[in-house]
């Protein structure tokens, strides 16, 4: 049973990081405005939910069971403080530190409609700084987080990652940036 | 008429995906913002013609930018 335990809230930490880095890549992809992989608009930000959501279920079981293992040694406290473990205090921190900020994420996401759009967004942002507290939870914390696989998939997600990033901030990121380009200056028609 | 589609010009940021939602009754213009294809009317109050208002109801939840609202039917008076 404990075994079991183990194995789940270990895998489930992998799959957990991997539907967020998907995740991530999505959300930004949705908000070039474009269709991606032939999906429309509304589908991209469909499939960015509920990937996260997925995620977010894959983030509960990997916490989850990790408090119910006694070789973690998780505490209940150990979910809201961070830096207070009895294994690698610091990198399990981290791991808290993302779980806190995907929380509010998720929370504020799920609330868009009723706390306006600027209090959704300004959660949202913290998403850059989970996604990779949580890479680095699971390098440092991982038990097999500093094998060659892991570490050579890891440095893949922060490439894709980096890329998008650079791709957001580039001028033409959005579907219609030439287009308002080309007309900047001159007054939006109404 | 089963109400109409509000557009908050203030938020609207083109982004495309109502115009998706309710390809039959948007299109959009040369930078990306959502026009009515009747073409008649207020630009940013859409009627919603009979059938589209399951679709009229994702385009106002999915709106990245919170710029939709439903308006219910205008009383004659």
């Amino acid at each position: 049973m404990n075994e079991a335990a183990w194995a789940v809230g270990r895998v489930s930490g992998f799959v957990a990081l991997f539907l967020f880095t998907g995740s991530v890549l999505l959300g930004i992809a949705s908000r070039s405005g474009r269709p991606v992989f032939g999906l429309p608009r509304f589908s991209v930000t469909l499939l960015h939910r509920n990937v996260a959501l997925l995620g977010t279920v894959f983030l509960a079981l990997h916490v989850g069971t990790l408090l119910l293992d006694p070789l973690a040694r998780l505490n209940p406290i150990d979910l809201l403080v961070p830096f207070l473990g009895a294994f690698r205090p610091f990198w399990q921190g981290l791991g808290t530190v993302a779980l806190d900020l995907v929380l509010a994420v998720v929370i504020t996401a799920f609330l868009r409609h009723r706390i306006g759009q600027r209090a959704f967004k300004a959660a949202h942002w913290f998403t850059y700084v989970a996604w990779p507290v949580a890479l680095a939870h699971a390098v440092g914390n991982g038990t097999n987080g500093t094998d060659k696989l892991f570490l050579v998939s890891a440095a893949a997600s922060v490439a894709a990652v980096a890329g998008a990033v650079l791709w957001r901030l580039s001028p033409t990121f959005l579907e219609t940036a030439r287009a308002r380009q080309s007309l900047a200056g001159e007054e939006r028609p109404r | 008429m089963t109400g109409s589609l509000h557009i908050d010009w203030t938020r609207c940021d083109g982004r495309g995906l109502c115009t998706e939602l309710l390809a039959t009754l948007l299109t959009r213009d040369d930078w990306g913002y959502p026009i009515s294809r009747r073409g008649d009317g207020i630009r940013g109050e859409v009627p919603i013609a009979p059938g589209h208002e399951e679709a009229a109801r994702e385009a106002v939840i999915l709106c990245p930018k919170l710029a939709l609202t439903l308006r219910p039917p205008a009383k004659s008076s």
